[in-house]
């Protein structure tokens, strides 16, 4: 459990480390809470050559939220998250899901931003921003862009970032409404069995809007745009509810693992699903 | 006297000793992070070793090349067999008879098998040309069913004893056949069950799993070239069987070898054997002169050393129409891995398994366990058991429950009429041990009555109801379990490890002001016996368990001993500290009397003094009688109070205790909720209530770990599949429940305080009561046998498997 030795570098501002990768090249990766990045290193499935810190780039650090809109900056960390009343107001989902990752020594150190980053299936920041519809700004040596966290994702540890571009800031709409971060897992500190994101709006008796997103039952995060469309306009009786669980059941792609067969996470994937519809139903 | 004369019971108390719970002395060093384990040993020039492992589970070694990891700036050597062979230490003996690659010699025979010992001059150093080493394999077809390795055209894997017809326990019947062992009377028993009214037979599978002490194991060797001497720190459980094999195998004299264990951060058996890491270190050191420190980090200790169960138990169980219990059948497959590494007295090759008739009065009973060679790592150690008697635990309450099932009776009523009846203590038992002494009826009551069983069971039927009128999607199950566990091994007649006799020792020295020192053969690991055993002195010498230092682990300072594991401990050591402590008193009555100018007769024992029998305002107190060992001359007595005692046990141990779990279970995704745990223990005498609670607790988690996820699995090509904490299951306080612990008390007869050993019952016991729990929650729709782990997604296929989800 050591890690093939490295350069490490330590920037002050985002064109600092821009720049270091640019000029690095492929043999750099930038380094934030560690968390994921170190077991890999360590199990040298990782070996680097340069470790770019991003701890002291002030920059990408804090939670705002302006006229509706929550920013957060990529350097976050999830216990930051956990304990922002500010974003518990706006977003209150992200304090449920991030209560559910690891355990308080991770999400003292674990950030948002690797944890979106990353592209670890297993991740449950990724579908979370898939649900609330988020915004990735990323900044490369030709400037920032934007890319929809609905279409960041491509295969398990592969995402639309360039090698040189760091993720910057989050951000997505403050959501009023009901919401529910559902999750099974084996024990504090594993990954989900199934989880499931769910944000509803009501009018009247009736689904005025569903976003739904599952975890670690595909090779990426899965938004399931049919399952929130079989609930919208229903009064989420029960054949809506199965209508979304079957349509979100097509989306995702579970494989075996330790957690258990395909059959067994299909199921509790519906399970979670339901729990979830019905307790943001609840909220709304 | 007056009245602010101490009572003799204040005096007592004073002591601290047994019955006194006492605060672990060990605590105030490892809260504050200021205990000393073998890693934290830093020493000038030191060099580290690290393994270039297989990542095949079968294959051909080919080649190995070293020339690029030699390059490495800081590499000092990499040794291979080939180095070791003109040393013959390219093999070693295990503790089981077998032997066992020290480096792999021509093929590997388990993915993580050593292959070569990369020494350097930092542990960077040494992780980098582990990676540089070529090794070249030829892939060859792997084994992991043991059923399969018994096939006649099945893969040789063991080609260094293919063709050898007798092995360490008799006759060998295949080329990865390793033993038989037949106990009991198999004709008597088969016509029992030929003829019986009743009869349930079912495959009882206890899975592979490993324990998981929070240090790995590690070592630092130390060759002296001036004066010849070698020092080995280590985790090990038995530092002077370390000691006596290191000898035996590297030909240095015994004494120019001193073992030291120090601090060891949990044990559980996997630190009793003797690993590749231990020789090559020693190797490395005498070969460079410099102090050579391995330690394994936690996959390699979880891929490669010392695995435990991984019993397939067929069972078959007699009965009369009511419930009486005729007779017990019982055929293992032992799956061994590539050696038979098992750390089990000599002449019991399957351990102490033959207690599996458990707590009932069963007439006769046959046991017989064959030992497989398959792909997969060596070990098979008592994980916080006696050897074996957590297998035999679970075999016997499943199988109890399994007959319930088949009787269509409660499963307590069932236990209840056949256990044995306190009356009948001490109990030949049909499979050779003679149970000490017990009450099991009485525990039994206790606790039934205190978890409310019959209204627990109202409870779980209305439930039942709401299931299946579905107003609900959660089970109930009641886990009951009542263990009876053989410990304290052992009586050196038919107990030894490699030819040592497994006795223990005690060396006690009192002070000349009155304090003392003991040093003791085991070595604790978590057990606190710096405390316990002080306390088992105070009350027998009567001086202050707090001015009593306890020292265990150096070969050089204690008396020989073999070490911590199997509950042995308190049973052995335990009781060779009592004897010690009578010898001292003997002498002191003799120093009082003198003292007191009386004879030796007209003085007797009054908790920490001698007092003149009808006078008791005439007394010398045990610091007295120190001081004056040491400053006077006594005519006929030698000067200094020191005494040693070496126990031989007349007989083991028999724990028992009576478990309860609730738990609920959630059909739908498998989860499971235990509710409340009631463990009631009887140890004998208790020595330090908080400690066995402490112990009580500790064992429970393990337990549940084990039940409820905690296993070491392979895949078909032998590639381990739970080789981190992230598979491996290891709860976290979150998943721990809350436990109720109870006790009776009954001592054991031969043990010189009564005491019979608690530090293993509840793994022995929980297993089989948190399984049975889940059986039990699923009784009602036709399950008998399920094999744990209990998983979230096992459970929930028995769930699936019984159509509750349809
Ligand atoms: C025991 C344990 C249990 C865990 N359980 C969970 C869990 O249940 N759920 C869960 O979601 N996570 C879990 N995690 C992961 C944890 O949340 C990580 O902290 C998180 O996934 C990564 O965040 P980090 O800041 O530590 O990133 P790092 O490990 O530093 O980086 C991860 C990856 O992202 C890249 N990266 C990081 N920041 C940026 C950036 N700003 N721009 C571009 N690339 C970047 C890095 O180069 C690296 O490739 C667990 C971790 C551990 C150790």
């Amino acid at each position: 459990m050591i890690p093939s030795s490295f350069e490490y570098h330590r920037p002050g501002d985002v064109a600092g480390a821009v720049a270091l990768l640019s000029q690095l090249g492929e043999d750099a990766r930038v380094i934030a809470g560690g968390h994921s990045l170190i077991p890999m290193m360590k199990l040298r499935m990782a070996a680097l050559e340069h470790l770019v810190d991003l701890q002291d780039i002030d920059e990408m650090k804090g939670i705002s939220v302006e006229a509706g809109r929550v920013r957060i900056g990529a350097m976050t960390t999830q216990h930051e998250l956990l304990t922002s009343d500010v974003l518990a107001g706006a977003a209150p989902i992200v304090r449920e899901a991030s209560l559910q990752i690891a355990d308080p020594q991770v999400r003292y150190m674990g950030t948002i931003g690797g944890n979106v980053a990353n592209g670890d299936p297993g991740n449950d920041m990724p579908g979370l921003m898939q649900c609330l519809d988020a915004t990735f700004t990323l900044q490369g040596p030709d400037g920032t862009r934007d890319v929809q966290a609905r279409s960041f994702y491509e295969a398990a540890y592969m995402t639309d970032r360039a090698d040189e571009e760091i993720l910057t800031t989050i951000s997505f709409d403050a959501t009023d409404g009901g919401y529910a971060y559902e999750k099974q897992k084996r024990k504090i500190g594993d990954y989900a069995t199934a989880a499931a994101a769910v944000l509803l709006t009501r009018d009247g008796g009736n689904c005025a809007s569903a976003s739904i997103a599952m975890t670690n039952l595909s090779d990426t995060p899965v938004w399931s745009e049919a399952a929130g469309a079989a609930l919208v306009g229903t009064a989420l009786d029960k054949a809506a509810v199965d209508a979304a669980v079957a349509a979100m059941l097509v989306d995702i792609d579970p494989t075996e693992d330790n957690r258990g067969p395909v059959a067994f996470k299909n199921h509790v994937a519906g399970v979670i699903l339901d729990r979830a519809i019905a307790r943001a139903w609840d909220r709304a | 006297m007056n009245d602010l004369t101490p009572t003799a019971e204040e005096r007592a108390a004073s002591l601290k000793g047994i019955g006194s719970t006492r605060k672990r002395v060990e605590d105030a060093r490892f809260t504050q992070g200021k205990g000393n384990y073998v890693d934290d040993l830093k020493m000038e020039g030191m060099l580290f070793g690290d393994f270039v492992r297989s990542p095949y589970a079968h294959a051909r070694v080919v080649s190995v090349d070293k020339e690029a990891a030699l390059a490495v700036p800081g590499v000092v050597a990499v040794l291979t067999a080939e180095d070791l062979a003109p040393l013959n230490l390219h093999w070693m003996p295990t503790l089981a008879g077998d032997k066992q690659m020290v480096l792999a010699d021509g093929k590997v025979l388990f993915q993580g098998q050593e292959v070569a010992f990369v020494v350097a001059s930092d542990r960077y150093a040494a992780a980098d040309a582990v990676e540089l080493v070529e090794v070249e394999y030829e892939e060859l077809e792997v084994v992991v069913d043991p059923f399969k390795a018994m096939a006649p055209d099945a893969p040789v894997l063991r080609e260094d004893i293919a063709d050898e017809k007798e092995g360490a326990h008799g006759p060998r019947r295949h080329h990865n056949h390793i033993f038989t062992w037949e106990q009991g009377d198999k004709d008597a028993t088969e016509a029992v069950i030929a003829e019986a009214d009743v009869v349930a037979e079912e495959m009882v599978y206890y899975h592979r799993t490993h324990p998981c002490p929070l240090e790995t194991c590690g070592c630092v060797a130390s060759m002296d070239k001036v004066n010849g001497k070698l020092t080995l720190w280590g985790t090990f459980q038995a530092p002077h069987a370390v000691r006596t094999v290191a000898s035996l195998i590297s030909g240095i004299a015994e004494h120019n070898i001193r073992v030291i264990s120090p601090d060891i951060g949990g044990g559980f058996g996997n630190k009793v054997g003797v690993y590749p890491g231990y020789i090559c270190s020693v190797v490395a050191s005498i070969v460079t002169g410099k102090p050579v420190k391995w330690v394994e980090d936690r996959m390699e200790n979880l891929m490669s050393t010392a695995f435990a169960r991984d019993y397939w138990m067929q069972g078959k169980i007699a009965a009369t129409k009511e419930g009486k219990i005729t007779g017990l059948w019982c055929h293992t497959t032992a799956d061994h891995g590539g050696f038979d590494a098992c750390a089990d007295p000599t002449k019991f090759p399957a351990g102490f398994m033959n207690i599996c008739t458990g707590s009932y009065d069963i007439p006769v009973a046959y046991l017989a366990v064959d030992g497989v060679y398959t792909n997969k790592a060596p070990g098979g150690v008592a994980y916080r058991c006696s050897f074996r008697v957590t297998e035999a635990a679970y075999f016997i309450e499943r199988m109890i429950e399994v007959l319930a099932i088949e009787l269509n009776m409660d499963a307590a009523e069932l236990r209840r009429i056949n256990f044995i009846k306190a009356d009948q203590f001490p109990y030949n038992s049909a499979l050779g041990w003679e149970y000490d002494s017990g009450d099991y009826h009485t525990a039994w009551d206790k606790a039934l009555n205190a978890v409310g069983y019959a209204d627990l069971r109202k409870e779980q039927a209305a439930r039942l109801e709401e299931f299946k009128a579905g107003k609900t999607r959660k089970l109930m199950g009641i886990g009951l379990t009542h263990f009876t566990e053989i410990v304290g091994a052992g009586p050196v007649k038919n107990c030894d490890i490699l030819g040592l006799g497994m006795f223990d020792s005690c060396e006690i020295r009192i002070h000349p002001t009155g304090s003392a020192i003991a040093r003791l053969g085991t070595i604790s690991q978590g057990q606190g016996h710096a405390t316990t055993f002080a306390q088992i002195l105070a009350s027998e010498i009567g001086i202050p368990a707090d001015d009593i230092t306890l020292e265990e682990g150096d070969t050089d300072t204690a008396p020989y001993g073999l070490g911590t594991y199997g509950s042995r401990s308190t049973p052995v050591a335990g009781a060779a500290t009592a004897m010690a402590g009578r010898k001292i008193r003997a002498k002191a009555q003799m120093i009082a009397a003198y003292l007191l100018e009386v004879h030796d007769d007209d003085v007797e024992w009054d908790v920490d003094r001698f007092a003149v029998k009808g006078a008791p305002e005439r007394f010398k107190t045990m610091k007295d009688i120190a001081f004056a060992a040491y400053n006077q001359a006594i005519p006929g007595i030698e000067p200094g109070l020191e005494a040693v005692s070496y126990y031989d046990p007349p007989n083991m141990t028999y724990p028992f205790g009576a478990y309860i779990c609730v738990l609920d279970i959630d059909v739908d995704t498998g989860e499971t909720d235990i509710r409340s745990f009631y463990a009631l223990d009887d140890c004998g005498t208790r020595i330090n209530p908080m400690i066995i609670e402490g112990q009580v607790h500790g064992g429970l988690t393990e337990a549940l770990a084990i039940a409820m996820g905690q296993e070491i699995a392979y895949d078909d090509m032998g590639n381990i599949k739970t080789g981190t904490l992230m598979d491996f299951f290891v709860p976290t306080s979150w998943e721990t429940p809350h436990y109720t612990t109870d006790h009776t008390t009954t001592p054991s007869p031969h043990h010189p305080i009564g005491a019979k050993g608690v530090g293993e019952s509840p793994n022995v016991g929980g297993v089989p009561c948190f399984s049975n729990a889940v059986h039990d929650a699923f009784r009602p729709f036709g399950l008998r046998q399920s094999h744990m782990p209990h998983d979230h997604w096992r459970v929930w296929n028995i769930a699936n498997s019984l159509g509750l989800h349809d």
